[in-house]
């Protein structure tokens, strides 16, 4: 798994790329609090279009990002998501609580 | 050499007969240990093992989805995510009487040797909540048709099955 961050007027963009699971989640989860958090990003987008497999770990950390974000005031938002990423938000009934695009062109837009 | 446990063994008695269904050969072994890095070579290879025998792909990825969810818990809850013990893994055909017709399926047995787990704290949580945490054993029981926790001696044993629908079965 590799994590990359993009900075575009006042969005961070992460890029994950490969499997979030239990060996890498603890990574995904320190750098998408810390940009939410330490540096108050004021929108934060996650890009999972490189993202072949997320585990419920994975979810846990997004599910952080996402309450972190609100406490902060800032947004926090996905897209590109696999058919593995989308199956695990939807049996997790969490698809409707993130704010979830289909590209960037749109996430960036919104 | 000293730092290498013994892995778990598959059954020490014919246990088997009292588990519903019948159990079929063993397709496929693994054991590694329960450092988090392994993780993805388990599911590689489970689906691929799922594949050869024809689950469709959506349950390809939920029966994979569930081994690692399943060693996931054995890592952080029975190990206490120590990385160095022993986890075995026995994958084999499974068979059952459903609607008057013989149903094959695959069988997921797991074993390890850390804490017992105590089996009424195995209930996923309402996903009305939305907070971190507790999907791993939702993602399982959703994903699985049989889903039965045993503890043997030293030895925690999950097993997971899941039926083929007749017309995909390669079984």
């Amino acid at each position: 798994m590799q994590i990359s961050t993009r900075y575009h007027d006042k969005t961070t963009i992460f890029d994950l790329s490969g499997d979030i699971d239990f060996a890498n989640s603890p990574e995904v989860r320190r750098s998408v609090l810390s940009e939410i958090q330490e540096n108050r990003a004021p929108r934060v987008v996650v890009n999972l279009s490189e993202v072949r497999y997320i585990d419920s770990s994975g979810v846990a950390s997004l599910v952080e990002g996402l309450k972190a974000s609100r406490d902060c005031g800032s947004r926090f938002i996905l897209f590109g998501l696999s058919t593995a990423a989308r199956e695990v938000l939807q049996l997790s009934r969490l698809i409707k609580v993130f704010e979830v695009y289909e590209n960037e062109e749109q996430a960036m837009a919104s | 050499m000293s730092h290498v446990k013994t892995f778990p063994s598959r059954a020490r008695s014919n246990d088997h007969e009292r588990m519903p269904g019948c159990r079929g050969s063993l397709l496929l072994m693994l054991a590694i240990y329960s450092n988090p890095k392994w993780l993805s070579v388990v599911r590689g290879a489970v689906e691929r093992l799922t594949e050869t025998l024809g689950f469709p792909p959506a349950q390809c990825r939920s029966i994979t989805r569930a081994v690692d969810e399943a060693l996931t818990n054995i890592v952080r809850h029975s190990y206490g995510n120590r990385p160095d013990q022993p986890i075995a893994m026995y994958f084999r055909r499974a068979h059952r009487q459903h609607d008057g017709e013989v149903q094959r399926g695959l069988e997921v047995l797991l074993c390890d040797r850390g804490l017992a787990v105590n089996p009424t704290a195995l209930q996923a949580r309402p996903l009305e909540e939305i907070r971190p945490g507790g999907l791993g054993l939702h993602f399982i029981r959703q994903s699985m048709d049989s889903v039965e926790f045993s503890r043997k001696g030293p030895t925690n044993r999950l097993r997971l099955v899941k039926y083929l629908a007749q017309a995909n079965s390669s079984l």
